[in-house]
């Protein structure tokens, strides 16, 4: 009895592995061979640098996405916006938070998280964590609009087009596409972009230079620098999701 | 056997038509959501299920609540339950077709529903969801359709039906276990992260299935003078009570979790759902009013006398499985929801197109469920006072 | 057989219901509308003529999946020659949607989702 028991458990194990995790156990243990060569990016917020006001880098992000502006909260789309302080660290929070802290506008979008909970969820792999890169990447031609995502994301970085988004955007930008109604969507570190070897455009958008880009697996890389020499936080980190936006205090 | 449904009093036919014109009604208002969007409902970027997802959950629990007369009489040989088993049986039959189409309705791309079937994902729980709902609803077609027709034409039935039987008692516990994991597993959610949800699932469900089967055995009794017998309705009466005090138990373990620990995330979700949080206080009328469903039901059904009674029976019987709704559905979504993960209080109240298409889906559960019903009254009539289902796995 | 003249009668309605379409072209004399393809402004297309024609759709598939799950931007044509992979970006740049999709499209009665969200134009 006992025998069978055991030989159940083992049988058991795999099949976890496969269940908690989105990637195949094969292929992610592919990547951790090929961890050092391999690309992994991630962004660094200087939370200080941010100008007063300022919305360079949402604004640049949301016309080169199509990003829709309506006006009804409930049915908002958004990519890169700005929330307090408090709310985005609630951790963090005391009552002798540095003034400077204090209801400040911090920068917040999609962590691209080295476990993302999303893509673990997602019933049609239409979200999913792409080996070359780390980008928890979005197919909008293959997304059920289910919302498992959204309710998954610790992070409330999904957005859900609950009507159509066209009527909602000033200027179409031809050169990428807009989404439809029925589908999730969020950031996608640029993909576009860095397939042609351009940073993302919240990066370039920002005259301060409080967006750092680059290659979290190159320890050589700007963002390495300023994280090796500077004291940083992440959102949520004890839930084990591994984000890759770093936030500089 | 299936003629049976298409000879019956004017009620009946009433009753028809008036789902009929619910389905209708509900359907238009389906068209408008196909073409507008999602955005005809009440929910938000916060709030990003609702009625639909609520209805869906609370009604896998219908379904797994019929096991709770499957399992006395096929694995204890509890006769008085052989007259209401098929009944059990084709009420879980219409509870998973309303989930299905309580999942589908809620899909911002509902021609794309194959992609399910084309790229599914082991890693999702939804894709194992959809695994143990369809079985189930094959498991119950197959087993309740059969057995009837084997009353039907007086034959024995064949032993091929007995392991499905056997099979069909943990597939119940496993369609909500399941249906509790889609919860329990997203760290994203403290209301939502615990290991009791499939515990809680589970009670509520075979409090809220058996009621239904209460409050339909006395709508045949009335309307069909159809009577499935004191001792089967006394012994239902009897599990939903125990179901509800261990529904109640567990709401109970659970709060004292949260508010002994006092860790604020989980606090603050609790209390959106029982006193309000920064002024919001929407919910709290939806709780009280479970609360004091279920004190009042509990009440009425541990009293021998207003138990036996039936008019207090069936009012217990609807309170349970009302509170259960309360609780199952609404108000396990939206306090999960509310605060948002960045502390946003967001309000969520259903519209109109929102609860007629919901309406559209019980109506066709109500539907097929009539439909079912009407048939099986016709065999059992019928046939008389026979055994229903010759079959036993307790040796003779 | 009982109701005899309700069933073939009932049939009847029916049959002329489900033609309807085809007698009512007929009442209008219409001629079909046949689609005008404009020619397009580049000189070649990624493939032949007779292979896009037949199976556009699958090599849209193909591309789709390339570019949004594999992350591989290029075609290699059956000639070798490479194409960056991009509906709006290679494919529109030869071809007008009005003058060139939507002639086959909207006489074949196809509705095809790609314009809710690829641009094609004010």
């Amino acid at each position: 009895m006992a025998g069978i028991a055991f030989v159940g458990l083992l049988a058991a194990k795999p099949i976890f592995d496969v269940i908690s995790r989105a990637e195949d156990p094969k292929k992610a243990a592919e990547a951790q061979t090929a961890a050092q060569t391999q690309t992994k990016w991630g962004m660094a917020i200087k939370i200080a640098n941010c100008k007063d006001g300022c919305t360079d880098c949402i604004n640049a992000c949301n016309t080169i996405h199509n990003v829709p502006d309506i006006p009804d909260p409930k049915h908002e789309i958004k990519w890169i916006w700005d929330v307090n302080y408090e709310d985005v660290f609630p951790e963090q929070n005391s009552p002798f938070l540095a003034n400077s802290l204090k209801g400040l506008p911090v920068l917040v979008l999609c962590n691209h998280c080295d476990h993302p909970p999303c893509a673990r969820v997602c019933p049609t792999a239409a979200t999913w964590k792409r080996a070359a890169d780390g980008i928890v990447m979005m197919d909008y031609h293959r997304c059920i609009g289910c919302r498992y995502c959204m309710a998954a994301c610790p992070y409330g970085a999904r957005s859900f087009n609950w009507v159509d988004p066209r009527p909602y955007i000033k200027q179409i930008n031809p050169d990428y596409p807009t989404r439809t109604k029925g589908v999730v969507e969020k950031c996608d570190f640029c993909e576009e972009r860095l397939a042609l070897g351009l940073i993302p455009a919240c990066v370039e958008a920002c005259t301060e230079k409080a967006l750092v880009f680059g290659d979290l697996n190159d320890p050589n890389s700007d963002i390495r620098k300023l994280l090796a020499t500077n004291y940083s936080i992440q959102r949520k980190a004890e839930l084990g999701t591994g984000p890759n936006v770093y936030y500089v205090i | 056997m299936i003629e049976k449904a298409f000879t019956g009093s004017r009620k009946y036919w009433a009753w028809i038509l008036f789902l009929l014109i619910i389905i209708a009604i509900g359907f238009g208002y389906y068209l408008l959501q196909w073409y507008r969007g999602l955005g005809v409902t009440g929910m938000s970027r916060d709030v990003s299920w609702g009625l639909y997802i609520a209805n869906m959950t609370f009604l896998v629990g219908v379904a797994a609540g019929a096991v709770m007369v499957v399992l006395p009489y096929y694995l204890h040989n509890y006769k008085a339950f052989g007259k209401i088993t098929t009944f059990g049986e084709f009420l879980a039959v219409a509870a998973v077709i309303m989930c299905m189409l309580f999942v589908t309705i809620d899909l911002g791309q509902p021609t794309r529903l194959v992609n399910l079937f084309i790229h599914p994902q082991p890693h999702s729980i939804l894709f194992w969801d959809i695994v143990v709902l369809s079985v189930y609803l094959l498991l119950n077609l197959v087993i309740g359709w059969y057995l009837l027709r084997s009353q039907y034409y007086g034959e024995q039935p064949k032993a091929w039906v007995k392991p499905l039987i056997l099979i069909s008692i943990p597939w119940a516990i496993s369609i909500h276990t399941v249906t509790a994991f889609i919860y329990s597993g997203m760290a994203s959610r403290p209301f939502w992260l615990t290991a009791l949800m499939a515990p809680r699932f589970l009670s509520s469900a075979f409090a809220a299935g058996p009621a239904l089967l209460i409050i339909a055995c006395l709508i045949m009794k009335r309307f069909a003078h159809f009577d499935v017998g004191k001792e089967a309705l006394q012994k239902l009466a009897q599990i939903v009570l125990y179901a509800t005090i261990i529904t109640v138990f567990f709401l109970i373990v659970e709060g004292f979790t949260v508010y002994y620990s006092q860790i604020p995330e989980d606090m603050s979700h609790l209390d959106y759902f029982f006193v309000g949080l920064n002024g919001q206080t929407t919910l709290i009328p939806w709780i009280w009013t479970c609360l004091i469903f279920w004190v009042a039901a509990i009440v009425l059904l541990i009293n021998p006398r207003t138990r036996k009674n039936e008019k207090t029976l069936v009012l217990a019987a609807a309170m349970v499985f009302v509170s259960m709704w309360l609780d199952k559905g609404l108000g396990l979504l939206v306090p999960g929801f509310t605060p948002s993960p960045l502390g946003a209080i967001t309000q969520y109240l259903p519209t109109v197109p929102e609860i007629l298409i919901s309406l559209m889906v019980w109506g066709i559960g109500a539907l097929i469920l009539t439909i079912l019903y009407k048939i099986t009254i016709g065999v059992k009539e019928e046939r008389g006072e026979e055994e229903s289902h010759a079959i036993s796995f307790s040796s003779q | 057989m009982y109701d005899k003249g309700k069933i073939i009668a009932g049939i009847v309605i029916f049959l002329i219901l489900i033609t309807f379409p085809i007698w009512y072209l007929t009442a209008h004399s219409q001629t079909s509308h046949v689609p005008q393809l404009q020619a397009a402004a580049g000189n070649e297309c990624v493939e032949s003529t007779s292979y896009m024609l037949d199976n556009h759709m699958k090599l849209l598939d193909e591309w789709r999946t390339l570019v949004v799950r594999d992350g591989n931007d290029t075609y290699v044509a059956s000639n070798g020659q490479e194409w960056n992979i991009s509906l709006t970006g290679t494919c529109l740049s030869c071809h007008n949607k009005a003058e060139f999709c939507d002639q086959c499209h909207t006489y074949e009665g196809v509705t095809l989702n790609c314009w809710s969200c690829h641009f094609a134009g004010y």
